[in-house]
């Protein structure tokens, strides 16, 4: 967006345009100020939410699995939804916009990496539900712990080494030696996993980037519920 | 008998010091190193390799990690009767049995061999974006501890490109003199075989 932008003078529906080019340039400052503009209009945290902040990242999302943008590109997008998201977030718990359900996430002991571990978190949260995110070096311990805690619906792990994704495996063991097993719906992510690793471990769902995890856990989730 | 041996761009220039270090009658075929940032492709690539090989050469010796290839790196030379030095990518193959010490150690471990010490300009500065977008080497590297450097070769210049590499990512650095570690020995047994 242009300095010399006044958004005041926009149409609301140009300003919503204009917070998913920016979302997508990682203007993080202007995608700020245009959801400030939107509250100001009267349009809800929610609405700003879901039709800005989440549609733009939708198309950032499309792109980089399109090849069409890197990931500096999404990782600039996406602190742009972050700051969006430090406006809107206490918003939404005031005004009681709709949570889908609880999602417990981190990425498994012996790695670090949490990247794409953010994103799913930061998405999900966009799409609705409430995030509780474990970190990194997460070990089944602690997972059970959380899950026992927050009652989950949605369980994600994340692992970007070949030498740390088998873990997964133990966690979801653990987790059913444990008796919580089979009322979640497990979600693994990260760049060396894939379906069949997946299927092997006894998860639920592999998902191969942060949009497809919010389209997995929103199908998953209305199956379960018999929607 | 001649051997093709199909590397890593990675380790190309590792492996071929390695055949002139045993006199190996074997030819090194590289397949691109960037193909790591999109593994999805590797396999394809290796498979090309193997085709073009098998027209001239007695033998095939794939020289790859699993590289982020989930198994199907492992699924596709299987099928093809392939064999793959063992190790899950070239830090454990240095690392000569230390990799999950080292790592158990210190998860938050960012390792660099001699060809990323060269090459951490253009694979980690340029390709990540640091160069436009600094303000993302924390988004990336926040969770690391240190950088250790597990040195092929003993060159004070690749040591100072490793330096430069650790204050780039603001990160105390360790230099490990590891030479060829399980690579060698592996090649060493496969060759032989």
């Amino acid at each position: 967006m242009s300095e010399e932008l006044d958004l005041t003078k926009l149409p609301t529906e140009e300003i919503v345009l204009q917070i998913k080019d920016d979302l997508y340039d990682g203007l993080a400052a202007e995608v700020v100020a245009a959801v400030k503009e939107l509250l100001r209009r009267g349009l809800t945290p929610y609405e700003v939410l879901t039709g800005s902040l989440v549609a733009g990242m939708d198309v950032v999302g499309a792109d980089f699995r399109d090849g069409i943008l890197f990931v500096p590109e999404v990782l600039m997008a996406a602190k742009s939804m972050k700051a969006g998201m430090e406006i809107l977030r206490p918003l939404l718990v005031e005004t009681g916009a709709p949570q889908i359900g609880t999602l417990v996430i981190g990425t498994v002991k012996g790695d670090i990496h949490d990247i794409g571990k953010n994103l799913v978190a930061m998405m999900m949260e966009g799409a609705g539900f409430k995030v509780v995110n474990l970190g990194i070096n997460v070990d089944a311990e602690k997972f059970i712990g959380a899950v026992k805690e927050h009652k989950p619906t949605l369980f994600g792990m994340s692992a970007l080494l070949t030498t740390t994704m088998p873990y997964m495996g133990v966690v979801i063991k653990a987790l059913k030696e444990a008796g919580l097993r089979d009322d979640l719906i497990v979600l693994v992510g990260g760049a060396p996993l894939n379906a069949a690793f997946a299927e092997e471990i006894e998860a639920d769902a592999y998902c191969r980037d942060a949009a497809i995890a919010v389209e997995t856990a929103k199908k998953l989730v209305a199956l379960k519920r018999g929607v | 008998m001649r051997t093709a041996l199909i590397a890593c761009g990675a380790l190309a220039r590792e492996v071929l010091a390695l055949k002139a270090k045993h006199e190996w009658q074997a030819d090194v075929l590289a397949v691109p190193s960037l193909l790591h940032n999109t593994p999805d492709r590797i396999p394809q690539a290796v498979a090309r390799r193997i085709r073009e090989a098998r027209a001239v050469f007695d033998r095939v010796i794939v020289v790859y990690g699993d590289c982020g290839t989930g198994g199907r790196l492992d699924a596709l030379l299987a099928a093809e009767g392939v064999e793959r030095v063992a190790g899950p990518h070239c830090y454990e193959m240095y690392a000569n049995g230390q990799f999950q010490a080292m790592m158990d150690r210190a998860p938050g471990t960012f390792f660099l061999t001699d060809y990323l010490a060269r090459s951490f300009d253009h694979l980690v500065v340029e390709r990540l974006g640091l160069a436009r977008h600094p303000e993302l080497r924390d988004d990336y590297f926040a969770n690391y501890t240190k950088v250790v450097y597990l040195a092929q070769e003993d060159k004070p210049e690749l040591v100072a490109k490793a330096e430069w590499a650790a204050r780039a990512l603001g990160l105390p650095l360790e230099v490990v003199h590891v030479g060829y570690g399980a690579l060698e020995s592996r090649l060493v047994e496969m060759m032989k075989a």
